[in-house]
C-alpha cells in the first residue's frame, strides 16, 4: 500500500489538520508520502518533512497554485495520486472543494468524511447527520478519501525526516480567479483545534451581548462557536458555525450557551468529551446529550461563571 | 442565459433516521421525503436572477425515483421553466449522478448550473465539483453571494478561515451554503401552475451513461449513545465539577 496525503497549509506553515489525516494513512498502513500544492511553499514543505514516519514529501511550487484553485490542483492531485493505493485529505473546505474534483478526473468514486479505517478498503462514516454511521466497501483500485479531523488524533509533528522532491506542476487553468479574502483574526484558539470549546446560540440575543461569552472563553483559554441561528442573524461570522453543514469539533469540553439543541447543531459536537448546556428551558434537547446541564438565564449565569473562573 | 438547477429528493431534515433492524441500511418506509434544503435555496437563486432579467430559462433537473417528481414539481412552483427527471431505482452515487447530471448539460448547455453544497442525507458534498471536473469548467462551492458582472460570475464563498471571493469564467457550477438566500414558500397559484408546466423523464440508458455502483454499503450502526448526564443546581456547582469531577479545567 502507497497512500498519499494532501498537506492542508498556508504555504508558510503546515495546518495541523493535516496530522489527522497522517493517522488515518497510518490505520491503513503503508508508505506515507505527503503532497504539498501552492506558491512560495518551501515553509510548509519542510514542516511536513518533518512529520513522523513520512517517507517523501512531494511539492508543486508554482505561482498559479497561491490560493489552491480547485480548476488548477485537482488535475495535479489526479495525476500525482495515480501512483498510490489511497489519496487522503482531512475534511476542511479546501480538501472538500478539490478532492471530489479530483477524483471525477480519476474516475473514482470518493468516500467523505470517514471516521474510522475497517480495512485498507473499508471505512465507516456518519450519514444523516450523524444519526447513522454507514460501513462501505470501496471497489475502485485508488481510493480517494477525506477524513473527520475528530476521528483521528493527530500524528506527531516533529521526528521526521523525510526527503523533499519537486513535482513538475500544470498550468494556470485559467477558469477562475481568486479576487479577495476576508479572513477572520482572532487570537483565540482555531475552533477545530481548541481544547475547549464556548458557543452561543440565538439566545444570546445579539452580537454584542457575544461579548460575554469572548470573555468567558478568555479566561479558559477557549475557542468561540456558535449555532447556525446565531450566525444567520449576523451576530457572528460564518466561520463560526458549528455543525452538520459547519464545523465539526470534539474538544475536551464544549460549552453550549443559548443553543437549543437541534440535530443539526449535534452533529457538529456530540463527539466532545464533556458536554455543557446553559439554557432557560429545561425541556431544551440539548440537555439530553449534556453531562451537566444548568437550567438558568445565560444573562445571570454567564457573569457568574466569568467571576467565577 | 440558461440556469440549470440540480435538485434531490431526500428525507426531510425534521426526520431522525434510523438503520433497519438487521441492520442491512436506514429505514426509510413511511418517512416524509423533502426537497434537499440546499437545493431548495439553489432553485431560489436562479428564480431570483430569472426575476432580475439575467436569466432566460431556468431547468430543473434530478436525477432517482419516479417520486423524485414531487420535488421537480417544488422547484416548477418556486419559479423553474420546466424540469427534465432522470429516472432509476437504483440507489445512486455522486460520481453516477454528476455523470448523468453531464449527460443532461450536454443537451442543454447551460451557463451556471446551481446545486446544493451537500446533501443532508449522504452527506458527501461532492456531486458539484464531480460534474465540474467532468464538464471541465469553473467552480465556486459553498457560495454565499453570487452576482453576474460582464459575462463572469462572481461568487463569495464561506471557506474555514472566512470568506474567498472568486471571480469565474462561464460556463460554470456554483454550490449553494446556507446563507446564499432564504427560499420563498410556493403559493397555492404557483403549486397549480407548477402541474402543467413540461417535465421530461429520460433514463441513464437513454442518456447512455453507466450508473453501477464502485462503493457497496456493508451496513449502518447507531452511533455510540451520549447518556444525559446531570443538572447542576447553580454556577458554583458547575465550576466545581468540572474542575474536581471532568477535571476540563483548572
Ligand atoms: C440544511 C440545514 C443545515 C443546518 N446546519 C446547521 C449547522 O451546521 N449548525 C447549526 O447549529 N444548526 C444548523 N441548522 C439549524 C438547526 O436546525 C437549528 O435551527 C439551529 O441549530 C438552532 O440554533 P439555536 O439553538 O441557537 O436556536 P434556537 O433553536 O432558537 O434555540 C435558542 C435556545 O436559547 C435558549 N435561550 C433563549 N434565551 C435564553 C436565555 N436568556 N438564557 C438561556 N437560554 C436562553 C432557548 O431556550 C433555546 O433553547 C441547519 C438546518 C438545516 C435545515
Ligand atoms: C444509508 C445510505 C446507503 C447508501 N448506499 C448506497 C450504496 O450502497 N450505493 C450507492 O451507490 N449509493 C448509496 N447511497 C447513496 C449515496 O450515499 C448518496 O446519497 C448519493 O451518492 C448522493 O450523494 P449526496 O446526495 O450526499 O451528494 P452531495 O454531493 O452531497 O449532493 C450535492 C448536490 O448535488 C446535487 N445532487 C445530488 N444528488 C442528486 C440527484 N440524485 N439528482 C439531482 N441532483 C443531485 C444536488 O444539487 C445536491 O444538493 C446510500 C445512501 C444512504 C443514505
Amino acid at each position: 500500500m502507497s497512500i498519499l496525503v494532501i498537506a492542508e497549509h498556508d504555504n508558510s506553515s503546515l495546518k495541523p489538520a493535516t496530522l489527522n489525516s497522517v493517522t488515518a494513512a497510518q490505520a491503513i498502513g503503508g508508505d506515507i508520502d505527503i503532497l504539498v500544492v501552492g506558491s512560495d511553499c518551501q515553509g510548509a514543505a519542510e514542516q511536513a518533512a518533518n512529520v513522523a514516519g513520512i517517507s517523501k514529501v512531494l511539492v508543486a511550487d508554482n505561482a498559479a497554485h497561491a490560493h489552491q484553485l480547485a480548476e488548477n490542483v485537482a488535475p495535479l492531485i489526479a495525476e500525482v495520486g495515480a501512483a498510490y493505493s489511497h489519496v487522503l485529505a482531512t475534511a476542511t473546505t479546501t480538501a472538500k472543494n478539490i478532492l471530489p474534483r479530483a477524483a471525477a478526473l480519476m474516475d473514482v468514486q470518493a468516500i467523505s468524511e470517514i471516521s474510522a479505517v475497517v480495512s485498507p478498503d473499508t471505512f465507516k462514516r456518519p450519514i444523516y447527520a450523524g444519526n447513522v454511521i454507514a460501513t462501505v466497501q470501496s471497489s475502485d483500485a485508488i481510493k480517494v478519501l477525506t477524513v473527520r479531523g475528530t476521528a483521528f488524533d493527530a500524528a506527531a509533528a516533529e521526528g521526521g525526516s523525510a526527503t523533499i522532491e519537486a513535482v513538475a506542476s500544470a498550468q494556470d487553468a485559467g477558469k477562475s480567479a481568486f479576487k479577495a479574502e476576508e479572513v477572520a483574526k482572532s487570537d483565540r484558539p482555531e475552533l477545530t483545534a481548541a481544547k475547549i470549546v464556548v458557543s452561543g446560540g440565538r439566545g444570546m440575543g445579539n452580537g454584542d451581548n457575544f461579548s460575554m461569552i469572548y470573555s468567558v472563553a478568555d479566561k479558559l483559554g477557549a475557542g468561540v462557536g456558535a449555532s447556525r441561528a446565531a450566525v444567520d442573524a449576523g451576530f457572528v461570522p460564518n466561520d463560526m458555525q458549528v455543525g452538520q453543514t459547519g464545523k465539526i469539533v470534539a474538544p475536551d469540553l464544549y460549552v453550549a450557551v443559548g443553543i437549543s439543541g437541534a440535530i443539526q447543531h449535534l452533529a457538529g459536537m456530540k463527539d466532545s468529551k464533556v458536554i455543557v448546556a446553559i439554557n432557560k428551558d429545561e425541556e431544551a434537547p440539548i440537555f439530553s446529550v449534556a453531562d451537566y446541564g444548568l437550567v438558568a438565564d445565560l444573562f445571570t449565569a454567564l457573569p457568574e461563571l466569568d467571576g467565577a473562573l | 442565459m440558461k440556469i440549470l438547477v440540480a435538485v434531490k429528493r431526500v428525507v426531510d431534515y425534521n426526520v431522525k433516521v434510523r438503520p433497519k433492524s438487521d441492520g442491512s441500511d436506514v429505514d426509510l418506509a413511511n418517512v416524509k421525503m423533502s426537497i434537499n434544503p440546499f437545493c431548495e435555496i439553489a432553485v431560489e437563486e436562479a428564480v431570483r436572477l430569472a426575476e432580475k432579467g439575467l436569466a432566460t430559462e431556468v431547468v430543473a433537473v434530478s436525477v432517482g425515483p419516479k417520486q423524485a417528481q414531487e420535488q421537480l414539481r417544488t422547484a416548477l412552483a418556486l419559479g423553474a421553466d420546466r424540469a427534465v427527471l432522470v429516472e432509476t431505482d437504483e440507489s445512486l452515487e455522486p460520481l453516477a449522478i454528476a455523470k448523468c447530471l453531464k449527460a443532461v448539460c450536454d443537451a442543454e448547455s447551460p451557463d451556471i448550473i446551481l446545486m446544493g453544497k451537500q446533501a443532508i442525507d449522504g452527506d458527501n458534498n461532492q456531486t458539484g465539483q464531480m460534474l465540474s471536473a467532468l464538464l471541465d469548467c469553473s467552480q465556486a462551492t459553498f457560495a454565499s453571494e453570487l452576482t453576474l458582472d460582464g459575462g463572469k460570475a462572481v461568487v463569495i464563498r464561506e471557506v474555514d478561515g472566512g470568506l474567498q471571493t472568486l471571480e469565474l469564467s462561464l460556463p460554470a457550477i456554483v454550490t449553494s451554503d446556507l446563507r446564499l438566500n432564504e427560499p420563498r414558500y410556493a403559493s397555492l397559484p404557483n403549486i397549480m401552475k407548477a402541474k402543467r408546466k413540461s417535465l421530461d423523464v429520460k433514463t441513464p440508458d437513454d442518456l447512455g451513461v453507466s450508473i453501477a455502483p464502485r462503493v457497496t454499503l456493508l451496513g449502518v450502526e447507531l452511533p455510540a449513545e451520549r447518556q444525559a448526564g446531570i443538572k447542576v443546581d447553580d454556577v458554583a456547582m458547575l465550576v466545581d465539577k468540572l474542575k474536581n469531577e471532568a477535571k476540563v479545567i483548572s
